[in-house]
């Protein structure tokens, strides 16, 4: 198998290419800018709102430890049974564990990239578990047999036509391609999932430290049907989630909806608290939630990128990311993709094997500016591209700053480079384009400029000479 | 060692070396002071609402009509009957859920039809098939033109989400400014013995899945009424 370099690198090539992939993630991300920026221009001070969510994400994370301990307490205290798991294959054991402890068949799921990170649907499916996505975007690339596009958008990268074939071949449908019939096809079907699931599966958008709760955001209702039919629910978040207080959600449920779909509030935004109480007549009899680290402590050992475990998952730096509307999400080959993605990959998945994807950026810093938590994220590209090479500098890039300082301290070879480079651009036209040229990585789609006749120190010299 | 103890073990390492305050790369005292918890002050930053009744319900109303809900403002008892009477004729109900209320058992009442209690013990198939939950709420919020609803006050969990339309029925005083007032009631409503639910429910179910052109009622309702007396 190709290293994961290799694959970002071919799957690049093809998508920048395609310009039927380019038309539809430019229709999307051109519907999402107008009503986002319309929604952020409601705002009163959206600036003040962004620096209180950053420094409130600070505050957390900076006292995990004393946060989680409460958030866990109060959760028990309710009689929810909490799990950690420090490894994906822990957590997926310990999920694994309960849902055999039930004598379950079937898992309803509603959105969660925590489960995708763990890989958790393959593992049920291995074990013979049926296992539905009910997120009709998840439920879509379930179909398909894909991964999410798009932490928020998972189906952002078909068609409604894409989307009628898939219906009509797997859910014998015979469906239109208008997206209301198609939405109607998915309805129909996950109607009965829900009602005859043993499992409700959730992730979670935030975890509330003062009263604990976990709070699921979404805009469909699946999630909620997810907590409420099924007798017995799981719930499965990073330990990153916490939120100090329960008011902190009246910013954070705007800022997550703004920075993630342009709404001014997501559809259903709920907190739970516990499982079905005594005096309460229907919801789960019992409520697992299964806390991961997954890695996600040794970010956090990084004081330099620690605030990477401030993200709200709201997918913002992806949609401004002039590398992923031209490289696609699933080219990244990660869970989380987009400029978030590049940023933490190499710290949950090692960092020489994704450090590629820090480089693979312009730098431009639009992730920074859109982030709705202030994470520094340009910078932390940079940050990962220094690390990299301090950790383990690959013998041309050491090569090459060598020979650039050797050449640059000494101002007799220095001299020679621009009539060297004046001949060799004479001689280029015998190699351009072809697999000879030295320089092919640039000119194959870019002309080099042309070095000038004479150089601005040449000029000066001649005109004193005068 | 649990898993537990390590996760803990891990965290309190990592946090024995400061992080910098976040939005200035580092440098100190550039951010402004917040007092207290950062976010107690969202009411200055969040969406404007206004301060009168007035404003607040023009704002709710409208933030209704964009989410595709449908709101009505009864002026007394015998109004929201009429219009709750010819609701039942247009969409043709012939079965509704509901739970134990003043508004609801009144409306209830008003209607006719068989019922589905949720509070009492239901048969969830049984619900799939009404034709609407009624329920009560805690409060709707003008800012965001959101029903706020807990499992205590509407009828538990699936009642507000399952059936094909949701009705709530609020009374006037239930109307608040933005979201810190909704969380501040709900603090002095609930605190020490919170619901284990709570939902704030903003349009009917909607997705934006395929090509992000918007569908009602992807799997919640289709349908969202809000009367208010």
């Amino acid at each position: 198998m190709s290293s994961p370099f290799q694959q970002f690198k071919e799957q690049a090539e093809v998508l920048t290419h395609d310009l039927r992939h380019r038309d539809i993630i430019q229709n999307a991300m051109r519907k999402y800018e107008v009503v986002r920026d319309k929604t952020r221009g409601a705002f009163q001070d959206y600036r003040a709102a962004r620096q209180a969510a950053a420094e409130t994400k600070w505050e957390a994370l900076n006292h995990l430890d004393k946060y989680l301990e409460q958030f866990t307490k109060n959760l028990e205290a309710r009689g929810t049974q909490v799990h950690w798991a420090t490894t994906g294959e822990q957590a997926r054991d310990i999920i694994l564990g309960i849902i055999r402890a039930k004598k379950a068949r079937s898992i309803v799921k509603s959105k969660a990239m925590t489960s995708e990170e763990i890989h958790l649907n393959h593992a049920l499916e291995h074990e013979g578990f049926e296992v539905v996505e009910s997120d009709l975007g998840e439920f879509i690339v379930q179909l398909r047999k894909e991964t999410p596009y798009h932490i928020v958008f998972p189906a952002m990268h078909l068609t409604r036509g894409d989307i009628q074939e898939l219906f009509n071949r797997e859910l014998k449908s015979n469906s239109t391609d208008n997206p209301e019939e198609l939405t109607m096809v998915a309805r129909r079907v996950l109607r009965q999932k829900y009602i005859h699931a043993d499992i409700g599966f959730t992730g979670a958008n935030f975890a509330i430290a003062e009263t604990g709760m976990v709070s699921i955001t979404e805009n469909e209702g699946n999630a909620r049907l997810t907590a409420a039919l099924p007798k017995t629910m799981i719930t499965l978040l990073g330990i990153e989630k916490i939120l100090p207080r329960l008011e902190d959600l009246a910013l954070f449920l705007p800022l997550l909806a703004t920075s993630g779909t342009g709404q001014a509030l997501t559809g259903y935004n709920t907190m739970y608290g516990g499982p079905r109480q005594p005096d309460e007549t229907d919801g789960p009899e019992e409520w697992h939630v299964v806390l991961l680290d997954n890695r996600r402590t040794e970010l956090l050992a990084d004081p330099e990128q620690r605030d990477a475990l401030h993200c709200i998952r709201c997918g913002a730096c992806l949609n401004v990311c002039p590398i992923f509307r031209n490289v696609g999400g699933h080219t990244y080959g990660t869970t989380y993709s987009g400029p978030i993605g590049s940023v933490i990959t190499p710290h949950l998945r090692g960092l020489q094997d994704w450090k590629h994807l820090s480089f693979s950026s312009s730098l431009c810093g639009a992730c920074s500016e859109t982030c709705p938590v202030k994470i520094d994220l340009a910078h932390h590209l940079l940050q990962n591209r220094r690390n990299s090479v301090q950790q383990k500098a690959s013998f041309w890039w050491k090569t090459g700053f060598k020979m650039f300082s050797f050449i640059f301290n000494r101002p007799a070879l220095y001299k020679l480079i621009a009539p060297f480079g004046r001949i060799g651009q004479k001689l280029h036209p015998l190699v351009k384009g072809t697999k000879l040229d030295p320089a092919y990585s640039w000119t194959k789609t870019r002309e080099a400029p042309k070095i000038a006749p004479q150089s601005f120190k040449e000029y000066w010299h001649e005109r004193k000479t005068k | 060692m649990t898993e537990r103890e390590k996760i803990f073990a891990r965290i309190r390492e990592a946090l024995t070396v400061q992080a910098p305050l976040p939005g200035h790369h580092g440098e100190p005292g550039h951010h402004p002071s917040f007092k207290g918890a950062p976010s107690t002050q969202a009411r200055e930053w969040l969406p404007p609402t206004g301060d009168s009744f007035a404003d607040q319900l023009a704002r709710f109303r409208a933030n209704a009509a964009d989410l595709k809900a449908t709101f009505y403002l009864a002026n007394n008892r015998d109004e929201l009957a009429k219009l709750l009477l010819e609701l039942r004729d247009v969409e043709g109900w012939k079965k509704v859920a509901s739970h134990g209320g003043e508004l609801t058992d009144a409306a209830c009442k008003t209607l006719g039809l068989p019922v589905c209690r949720t509070d009492q013990k239901f048969d969830v198939n049984e619900l799939e098939g009404c034709d609407a939950g009624i329920t009560e709420c805690d409060a709707l919020v003008a800012q965001t033109g959101s029903v706020l609803v807990t499992n205590r006050s509407a009828g538990g969990r699936a009642l507000s989400v399952l059936p094909v339309h949701h009705v709530v029925i609020a009374r006037r005083e239930q109307l608040l400014r933005d979201l810190p007032a909704a969380f501040e009631l709900l603090k002095k409503k609930y605190a020490g013995n919170y619901p284990s639910m709570i939902s704030f429910i903003t349009g009917p179910s909607r997705t934006g899945d395929i090509e992000r052109i918007l569908v009602l009622g992807a799997h919640g309702p289709k349908k969202l009424t809000i009367f208010c007396i």
